[in-house]
């Protein structure tokens, strides 16, 4: 017998991270005004494309390495209660406690008590996206508890009382004149002689977060992979401060997206090769951080998984949406986007920027509170080229666009434009009239919205004497 | 061969000479080409813009239209990529099995002009001569949906007098996008700036790409910015001949 649980629920409104307070026009509209920020962009994206294209020429076999990534994840979402369960199973037995979590709301809570009964009033932090998602740094702080984050970026962005703005360089609106700044201005125990150059800002931030790393007992992790075959959990980083999280802390607390369950030990043989060629331009990532429970005498001996909802099984529904959960994470659409490399990643208003933030955000939130994002995209395909595990995300997009609230005017405007060119006659009337409207009109110039949007920067076209259907009738 | 016209609704209306240029150019190779007057719009606009139930009739007329052909060709790689990705969906989603069936294969039988010229009449020198500098953007809709490759390079190699430049960062989007560009105005000129810097530093007189849209968009930044570059639809330079 089973049980009907209801439909599942969309991430819930009021906490964490999916909702922008703009649409995307308008909050694009700032970031196109801000010069630095652009060049940053430029350079940022330019210079990771350009090592990523390089170490992915190099695998004879990349293709069918993303055809095996996009079949695995195909086959976890068709099972994902099984191998969740079984996700469970082997964490208990391996001596960690598995918590589930409908939503943000309800992650926040389990993730605070766990904290409070450690009776520490501080954790350290290894760079979590799911974390982000549900706000938890802003539960903990309400529920006392300090949240420091360890990885560089997330740092900066901490520190400067900011929001990430890339999904694997949280910083990369920032400059390092900026970074500066932010260090001086509220790093605890900053020399006031630091200088802009990266070995030092590098080094003064070391200083800071090994004392952090010795003097705190409790650590929370976000998870690349988890093995349901065994209970294992990755995570994979560049710093190393990952892996002091993950190793030196008595208490462990991992909170990860349910979409992230792998079968087998073997699966990850597949992810290992994609996530870091697509996402940092490396052969291999600098640290790979695996552990199975807890191990006595090494190690975290208290070890709880947190396993979040908060939307998934909602887009999980969809079977036309539901590949939005095969993303790893790795960011190679925003690096290949041409509108968020223009916009930013500030401007989707979520945690999860650029391509696949325009896919995955309206689906987690249910698409009217993030109406404007499928339609922040010129379906230009870079990104599906670009995604490791083939996401289609142009298709997913357009999709998107077909469930999405439309303004009412629009809505008849396309019906009527329908109707004429389902009728050639009426069509090649309409041609000529419209040639008649503009001879009349302004060249170009002045038009009245959404026309106007086109104007401001561009030329329209002059009408033809003759429409190609008139000159075919003429011959 | 008989080759049947898809000539798009935009360039139907607003750039007939991409459309003529494309009956002129078959036929100068020895083809015959007709116009199905009945034709109008593949429907993208709708279907991209989210109005995937108003694009039915349309997908259904370019089926009915065209059933009798076993060629078509259109002077459009977005409209192609359309046809082949977006028709079958919708029919399926709003017809059924058997308009999606009819649309599957009126969409094999579609091909962009140079997937025609090169794949299906195994031509590369259409003859052409055409004395300028010019520079080619590959739109993205023909390099990652309909897939040209360098179908349009390799005719454009072979036009006598023809300078051929590069385009830096060819391959990003114009960001023309059809809606995107009125609903996105601020972005899609960002982007559009980009790639008519690019232009312009090519040195080249005329920039050219087998889709009218996007072209319309360039063009259209090149002449508010007066910078004497202008876009010309690819079908336009395989046509011209010396005489």
């Amino acid at each position: 017998m089973t049980t009907f649980l209801g439909m599942p629920a969309t991430a819930p409104r009021g906490v964490g991270n999916l909702r922008g307070e703009q649409t995307f026009p308008a909050a694009a509209h700032d970031a196109l005004a801000d010069s630095q920020l652009r060049r940053n962009l430029r350079h940022a994206t330019t210079t990771i494309r350009g090592k990523s294209g390089k170490v992915i020429a190099e695998l004879p076999d990349w293709q069918p390495l993303r055809d095996a990534g996009s079949a695995i994840k195909t086959d976890v979402l068709a099972r994902l209660p099984e191998l969740l369960e079984q996700l469970e199973e082997r964490v208990t037995a391996a001596g960690g406690v598995v918590h589930w979590a409908a939503d943000a709301n309800e992650a926040n809570a389990i993730v605070t008590r766990l904290v409070r009964e450690t009776g520490s009033d501080r954790v350290i932090k290894v760079k979590s996206m799911a974390t982000q998602e549900i706000g938890l740094n802003e539960a903990l702080e309400e529920a006392g508890i300090a949240a420091v984050e360890t990885d560089l970026a997330e740092l900066i962005v901490q520190l400067g009382h900011d929001k990430p703005s890339h999904i694997l360089v949280p910083a990369i609106h920032r400059n390092r004149a900026e970074i500066r700044e932010i260090f001086l201005r509220e790093m605890p125990g900053v020399d006031p002689a630091l200088t802009d150059d990266p070995p030092v800002l590098a080094a003064a931030a070391r200083r800071y977060l090994r004392e952090t790393f010795l003097s705190t007992t409790v650590a929370i992790s976000g998870a690349n992979f988890a093995i349901a075959d065994t209970g294992t959990l990755a995570v994979v980083e560049s710093e190393g401060n990952g892996r002091m999280c993950l190793t030196l802390p008595d208490t462990l607390i991992t909170v990860m997206g349910i979409e992230k369950v792998l079968p087998t030990w073997q699966d990850l043989e597949v992810f290992l090769q994609l996530l870091p060629r697509a996402s940092t331009g490396e052969r291999m990532n600098p640290y790979t951080t695996m552990w199975t429970g807890v191990t006595p005498g090494d190690g975290p001996q208290n070890f709880h998984l947190v396993l979040l909802d908060n939307g998934r099984s909602a887009v999980l529904s969809d079977p036309a949406g539901r590949s939005a959960l095969h993303c790893i994470r790795c960011s190679a659409c925003l690096n290949v986007c041409p509108v968020y490399e223009r916009a930013g990643g500030h401007a989707y208003g979520s945690v999860y920027p650029g391509p696949i933030g325009a896919v995955l955000s309206p689906q987690l939130t249910g698409i009217a509170d993030n109406a404007s994002l499928p339609y922040a995209s010129s379906l230009c395909g870079a990104c599906f080229d670009a995604c490791p595990v083939k996401i289609d995300i142009p298709s997913l997009l357009v999709h998107l666009r077909n469930e999405a609230p439309h303004p009412r005017g629009e809505r008849a405007a396309m019906a009527a434009a329908a109707r004429i060119m389902d009728r050639p006659r009426v069509y090649a009337a309409a041609q000529r009239a419209a040639k008649l409207a503009r001879i009349a009109g302004r060249r170009g110039r002045g038009l009245p919205p959404p026309l106007s949007g086109w104007t401001a920067g561009r030329d329209l076209p002059e009408f033809p004497e003759q429409t190609f259907r008139d000159w075919w009738a003429s011959r | 061969m008989r080759i049947a016209l898809f000539a798009t609704c935009l360039a139907d209306t607003l750039f007939p000479e991409a459309a003529k240029a494309t009956v002129l150019l078959l036929e100068r190779l020895g083809h015959e080409v007709v116009f199905p007057s009945d034709q109008t719009c593949c429907g993208q606009m709708h279907v991209n813009t989210g109005y995937q139930k108003d694009a039915l009739p349309l997908v259904k007329r370019y089926v009915t239209v065209m059933a009798p052909y076993d060629v078509i060709v259109a002077p459009s790689g977005s409209c192609v990529g359309s046809i082949r990705h977006q028709h079958a969906m919708v029919a399926a989603k709003y017809g059924d099995a058997s308009l999606a069936a009819r649309a599957e294969d009126a969409a094999a039988r579609t091909y962009e002009l140079s997937e025609l010229l090169i794949d299906v009449l195994k031509v590369e020198d259409v003859g052409a001569f055409y004395p300028h500098r010019v520079t080619y953007h590959p739109t993205c809709h023909s390099l990652r949906m309909t897939r040209v490759g360098d179908k349009p390079l390799r005719l454009l190699r072979q036009v006598r007098g023809l300078d051929l430049v590069e385009l830096p960062a060819a391959e990003q989007c114009c960001g023309f996008g059809g809606t995107f560009a009125l609903k996105n105005a601020e972005t899609s000129t960002a982007m559009l700036a980009d790639k008519m810097t690019n232009v312009v530093a090519t040195g080249a007189d005329v920039c050219t790409a087998g889709d009218a849209s996007c072209l319309m968009h360039i063009g259209g930044g090149l002449s508010r910015l007066r910078t004497g570059v202008r876009t010309v639809h690819l079908a336009e330079i395989l046509a011209s001949t010396e005489s």
